[in-house]
């Protein structure tokens, strides 16, 4: 190229040319990655002999008997019963009586997917706010053994949590905190919470104290000056945080396993339950963890514009 | 308004000694600048009295009380901060009315709103009132922060450099602009700044810091005409004091003791003559002056040239000291 054509580029900007081949490779990936969640998708419309078909179907028929079976219990009758049953009422009730079976109450789904939103946001927030007040104080006061203890936080996630399952099991017997909605808010916190005063602490140093500073003379306590102009700055650096507690909390599968069955159960545990009510049930499946992606997904697009410029750590900005 | 004294604090950072052994007085209604090089402790000096530092030793008094165990919001003062100076996340309005808003103060809206806008006309800015503060030139910034200043009536003005970053223009009309306002107003201010003109304009008294200690302070006329030291002279001049041999020039009076003489444009006198001890070397033109750098044995000195003087480079001229300056080897100001 000559170099009259590359003066005319400015520099920090890429040309064209890299920007479309970037921009293929990018699409190519995100194609990749989607490919299981449009599966799940499908498979949460497809009928269930369809949804084991081989070769597998592309091409079938939608139904919303994936949907019915997972919101449902049912039971099996003969078709002199059914026959012998007033004109059914819905959608679900036709589907299932053409399976010879008639709907016999709601299924747990919703309650668990309610316990999942509860225990997964409250742990966000608890996590994030601890984190918060944890990391500005780390960031701005002479902290004791400061570099001991952000290391014995950071600590806590050197081996798997599921590490201490056991203890934590006989623990949460002993307190009575076993299938408690508390219980696993608090444990989701725990682990979280050392992940937030990490990322915080990050994003609360680069904010100048000269803020802090300036509002403490202009009237302001301390506490004031964190709330009115520390925060505001620090929004960013909340919003990553947060995603990533919350993406923990809402997936994590082994602990809720262990430690809730009935009244506190999450989504997760549940989900794969649903196999077990009548033969392999894997459009319920799908349509069970298709509707548990859609929080995650509302959360992320509503935090996204925080998200892109927070997940840089803040390595370029100012 | 009131009058704050510091009574020998000092502070050191680890190793630094940033401040050591300050007394000064700001009366009321004073308009004090402190000047020294970078390092000297000035804006540690601000930082103390505003309370965003604690002194090691010494006490600070803001009208007569001790503040040592005041937070900076009950010492009532205000401060223009070097750098960072506007909150980033507000707007232009916000952050004029932010110190007005505090809890502690308690003004209504409409009371708020007369006094951000009249203050945003004082340092011209109320057309971008509305404007993200992170979306100024440097020097909007800084006349917005003057101007969050501004807007409260503390005890005192701490101001940190409040120009440094403007052009020659505008730094020239908000310094007779933040004069007046402090006349006006009667306010006690203390500015720190590198620029000598700011200095020697604006302030009733300036106060020189070199290493953390104050080597002098008085009036801009005593401290330009009758500095302490060899220090205190440097900072003050343009073009820069010539320091020389006691023997270099004809026309000293030298009391006994002096090392170096100290000659300013007017402690030279020039004649033009074909036998001089000088030569003049060229002449730099700077548009509303002269200088003329001329050489004498092997020593040079600037000097401000006389626009109706003709010479030009190679003349020999005749060089005379007319009641110079004299210093003892530790630097001292000798009479
Ligand atoms: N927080 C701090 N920690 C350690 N050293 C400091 C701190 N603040 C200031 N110092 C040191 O104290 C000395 C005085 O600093 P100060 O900021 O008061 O200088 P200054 O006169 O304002 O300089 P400048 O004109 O460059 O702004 C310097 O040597 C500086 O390095
Ligand atoms: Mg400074």
């Amino acid at each position: 190229m000559s170099s009259v054509n590359t003066a005319a580029h400015s520099v920090v900007e890429p040309t064209p040319t890299a920007k479309r081949i970037a921009g293929t490779i990018v699409i190519l990936y995100a194609l990749v990655t989607m490919i299981p969640l449009a599966w799940i998708f499908l498979t949460s419309i497809k009928s269930p002999p369809d949804s084991i078909s081989y070769p597998p179907k592309v091409v079938f028929t939608p139904t919303l008997e994936g949907f019915c079976n997972l919101f449902t219990t049912r039971t099996r009758q003969t078709p002199d019963y059914i026959q012998a049953l007033p004109p059914p009422t819905g959608t679900c009730d036709e589907i299932t009586r053409g399976r010879n079976m008639v709907i016999a109450g709601p299924s747990n789904y919703w309650p668990r997917f309610g316990n999942s939103l509860l225990i997964a946001f409250g742990s966000t927030f608890l996590a994030v706010s601890l984190g918060t007040l944890a990391a500005y104080g780390f960031s701005r006061f002479r902290v004791p053994l400061a570099d001991d203890l952000l290391f014995f936080i950071l600590s806590t996630r050197m081996m798997p949590p599921i590490a201490v399952a056991i203890p934590i099991y006989l623990m949460y017997r002993q307190f009575g905190l076993s299938d408690t909605a508390l219980g696993m808010i608090l444990l989701y916190t725990a682990v979280n919470v050392s992940l937030a005063v990490w990322l915080l602490k990050g994003f609360i140093d680069e904010i100048p104290r000269e803020y802090e500073e300036a509002a403490m003379i202009d009237g302001y306590t301390r506490l004031q000056a964190f709330w009115k102009v520390v925060l505001p700055q620090a929004t960013t650096g909340i919003a990553a945080t947060a995603i990533f507690c919350l993406i923990f909390a809402w997936n994590e599968y082994a602990f809720a396993v262990l430690l809730t069955s009935g009244s506190a159960q999450t989504a997760p545990p549940f989900i794969p339950t649903i196999i077990g009510e009548g033969g392999q049930d894997w459009p319920a499946v799908a349509a069970g963890t298709t509707i548990f992606l859609v929080p995650i997904l509302v959360f992320t697009i509503i935090l996204r514009k925080q998200l892109l410029r927070g997940i840089t750590f803040g390595a370029v900005r100012k | 308004m009131a009058e704050v004294v510091l009574h020998g604090i000092a502070k050191t950072f680890g190793d630094t000694v940033a401040v050591d052994d300050l007394s000064l007085t700001i009366r009321d209604g004073e308009f004090v600048v402190l000047l020294g090089p970078t390092g000297a402790g000035k804006t540690t000096t601000l930082r103390l009295i505003a309370g965003l530092e604690r002194p090691d030793c010494g006490r600070v008094t803001i009208a007569g009380r001790d503040v040592g165990r005041q937070s900076p919001a009950e010492r009532d003062v205000a401060f223009v901060f070097q750098q960072y100076s506007l909150y980033p996340h507000l707007s232009v309005y916000d952050n004029l009315a932010f110190p007005l808003r505090s809890p502690a103060r308690r003004l209504g809206v409409e009371e708020i709103d007369r006094r951000v806008r009249e203050v945003a006309r004082m340092v011209r800015i109320e057309h971008k009132l509305q404007n993200r503060s992170t979306r100024l030139s440097g020097g909007e910034m800084q006349r917005v922060a003057i101007g969050r200043a501004l807007v409260r009536r503390p005890a005192i003005y701490l101001m940190d450099e409040p120009l440094s970053s403007l052009d020659a223009k505008l730094r020239a009309e908000l310094r007779l602009e933040l004069k007046r306002i402090q006349k006006e107003l009667g306010s006690t201010l203390l500015y720190v700044t590198h620029d000598q003109i700011e200095a020697m304009t604006m302030a009733d008294r300036i106060g020189i810091l070199s290493e953390g200690r104050l080597v002098q302070i008085g009036t801009p006329r005593e401290i330009y005409a009758d500095p302490a030291n060899l220090h205190v002279a440097a900072r003050l001049g343009q073009p820069h004091i010539n320091l020389l041999p006691i023997d270099l020039l004809p026309g000293a009076a030298v009391p006994s003791g002096a090392l170096t003489i100290g000659a300013r444009t007017e402690h030279l006198e020039i004649a033009t003559s074909a036998q001089g001890n000088a030569e003049v070397d060229w002449i730099e033109h700077l548009g509303d002056q002269n200088h003329l750098h001329i050489r004498v044995r092997g020593h040079k000195l600037v000097t401000l040239a006389d626009p109706y003087l003709s010479i030009k480079p190679g003349d020999r001229i005749n060089l005379t000291l007319r009641q110079p300056l004299y210093f003892g080897p530790d630097g001292e100001r000798l009479r």
